[in-house]
């Protein structure tokens, strides 16, 4: 299944970095999420879009992920050459990710 | 029994819509509005347009969101916080006791806090730009502005000196709405947790709809009820630093557990050090409980010493972007589309127009996550080329958009809406000031 079905994200953006969030739906998904989108599978998943590091942070509390991506956005919004220079886009992208829902977690 | 505030948030953006303002001053049961209108890049642009008149430099929309709440404000005593003033706050406050006499309301107090301007003291140290190698004296005569973030504190100080009215330039955008609760419940400038919990009240409520529906509506996944009346936020803080986010009754979208938390992350890196002025604030612990319909309560945030030093928002000349457009559809329509580009390409080598970057998209397919993404997408009815490139002159940009227009004659069958344009690029960096050469102070006008 896509990892829509399981999680909501929104992306944000400060000069040329961008985050984007992952938010378990229920709870119950969380430690789906913690094994599958992993830092490498983001980066994976975004080559040839981004070209810098993907750090993930932990939000248990919340059933949520950050994910914090450098040279993600043509040098920022105000001199991209980007259609979409925030990246406002990529949490649709990032939603498209295969998760095995029948993995063990 | 603990004291609470309501603070409402009246604008995410500078272009953000009016009536939802005036639907919380009217009927939201607020005691603060706060505007945040200054984007990243919006100062530099503002000090542009200050050095061509110096009564200017604030934001275009000042007089139409002032004159669309300042009555119902005056009327319930609702203290307005806003960034508005962006490069000129002192002219934004003249401007605005001007508006306020002409409605009538000329007993009201106007402060400006000044000083978040500190383009000299980083020319003198020449600082280093956290985006890229290389320091200010680089940019040398292209560096147009730098403003510091400056923090709750002048903010606090001008509403306990009275104002009923706050006008700030660059200011941290949470910081706008820890004042209000500084003023009201008079915490410490130490008081770390407190400040640390204050701030995530205001970074879920600086982009106003944002945390009540806009910006979240997925449908069939995520639906939100009357977006086009969306509501705007209110913040109902105790004296604790307890908060419940939450919206006038009968406005439209929705505030629920969800919107809180995507907002919570929003433009967050690590959730354990947000950056302000005033404090590290630490979002990590933050829970998120709903309590009633469009009631969240949030709790948990914290909050450790504020650093040394000033993130400084600096603005410089970048070159020029050229761009141009055009449109294929129906059968065959992405063929035509890839030849266009093909054309333009070769256009562009055999012409010799130099520019040191370039993207070659088509909207509908590829334009916004590549190659990769789009890989296995099926062929769309309708294709639109764009073609954009950095050049050093405007006469360079100018060139890229006509070898596109030029494809209405000279390029494939059935190309329609062409479109150009060439634009000279103020771009933003940041550097790190400290903190004791931002010298903030306050200017009271009227009242």
């Amino acid at each position: 299944m896509k990892l829509r079905e399981i999680a909501h994200s929104r992306t944000g953006d400060k000069g040329d970095t961008s985050n984007i969030s992952v938010i378990a739906y229920d709870a119950g998904y969380y430690p789906l999420l913690l094994k599958q989108v992993t830092s490498e599978r983001v980066r994976a998943h975004f080559a040839g879009v981004v070209d810098g590091d993907v750090v993930r942070y932990e939000l248990p509390n919340i059933s949520a992920l950050n994910f914090v991506i450098t040279k993600a956005l043509g040098g920022g919004v105000t001199r991209s050459l980007a259609l979409d220079g925030h990246g406002k886009s990529l949490s649709s992208a990032l939603l498209d990710l295969e998760i095995d829902a029948a993995a063990d977690t | 029994m603990m004291r609470t505030i309501r603070i409402g948030s009246g604008a995410g953006y500078s272009g953000d819509r009016i009536e939802p303002a005036v639907e919380l001053a009217e009927k939201g049961d607020i005691q603060y509005l706060v505007f945040e209108c200054l984007g990243e890049r919006t100062v530099a642009l503002a000090q542009q347009a200050r050095m061509k008149d110096p009564d200017s430099g604030y934001d275009p929309l000042l007089e139409e969101r002032m004159r669309a709440v300042l009555a119902a404000c005056a009327a319930s005593g609702i203290k307005i916080v806003t960034n508005m003033g962006a490069a000129n706050p002192a002219a934004a406050a003249t401007k605005t006791a001007e508006i306020a006499r002409s409605l009538g309301l000329s007993s009201l107090k106007i402060a400006a806090v000044i000083g978040d301007d500190v383009l000299d003291a980083c020319r003198e140290r020449d600082l280093p730009i956290m985006e890229f190698e290389g320091s200010i004296g680089l940019l040398g005569n292209r560096l147009l502005s730098a403003n510091a973030y400056l923090g709750a504190e002048p903010i606090a100080v001008a509403l306990g000196g009275g104002a009923d009215i706050v006008i700030t330039g660059r200011a941290s955008d949470p910081a706008l709405f820890l004042a209000p609760m500084i003023d009201a419940f008079g915490w410490a400038m130490n008081d770390w947790n407190r400040l640390g919990q204050g701030t995530v009240a205001g970074h879920l409520l600086e982009c106003a709809g944002q945390v009540t529906g806009g910006y979240f509506a997925d449908p069939p996944y995520k639906d939100v009820p009357d977006l086009a009346r969306l509501g705007f936020p209110i913040g109902e803080v105790g004296e604790d630093g307890s908060l419940v986010i939450t919206k006038v009754e009968g406005s439209g979208g929705a505030v629920t557990a969800r919107t809180c938390k995507e907002q919570l992350l929003y433009e967050v890196h690590d959730p354990r050090q947000y950056l302000q002025p005033d404090v590290v604030a630490d979002f990590s612990q933050v829970t998120v409980e709903e309590i009633g319909r469009d009631r969240v309560r949030i709790s948990g945030g914290r909050g450790t010493r504020r650093t040394g030093t000033l993130k400084v928002s600096i603005g410089y000349l970048d070159g020029y972007i050229g761009e141009g457009q055009i449109s294929y559809a129906g059968a065959g329509a992405l063929a035509r589309g890839q030849l266009a580009l093909k054309i333009v390409r070769e256009r562009l080598k055999l012409t010799g127009v130099a520019a040191g970057e370039w993207r070659f998209d088509l909207i509908g397919v590829d334009a916004l996550h590549g190659a990769n993404l789009s890989a296995k997408a099926c062929e769309p009815y309708e294709v639109r080329v764009r073609v954009t490139g950095r050049t050093e002159s405007l006469r360079e940009a100018v060139r890229i958009g006509n070898e596109v227009e030029t494809l209405y004659t000279n390029g494939p069958a059935g190309g329609g809406g062409a479109w150009k344009s060439a634009r000279e690029v103020v771009a933003v960096g940041s550097v790190l000031l400290p903190r004791e050469l931002a010298k903030p102070s306050i200017l009271f006008i009227g009242g």
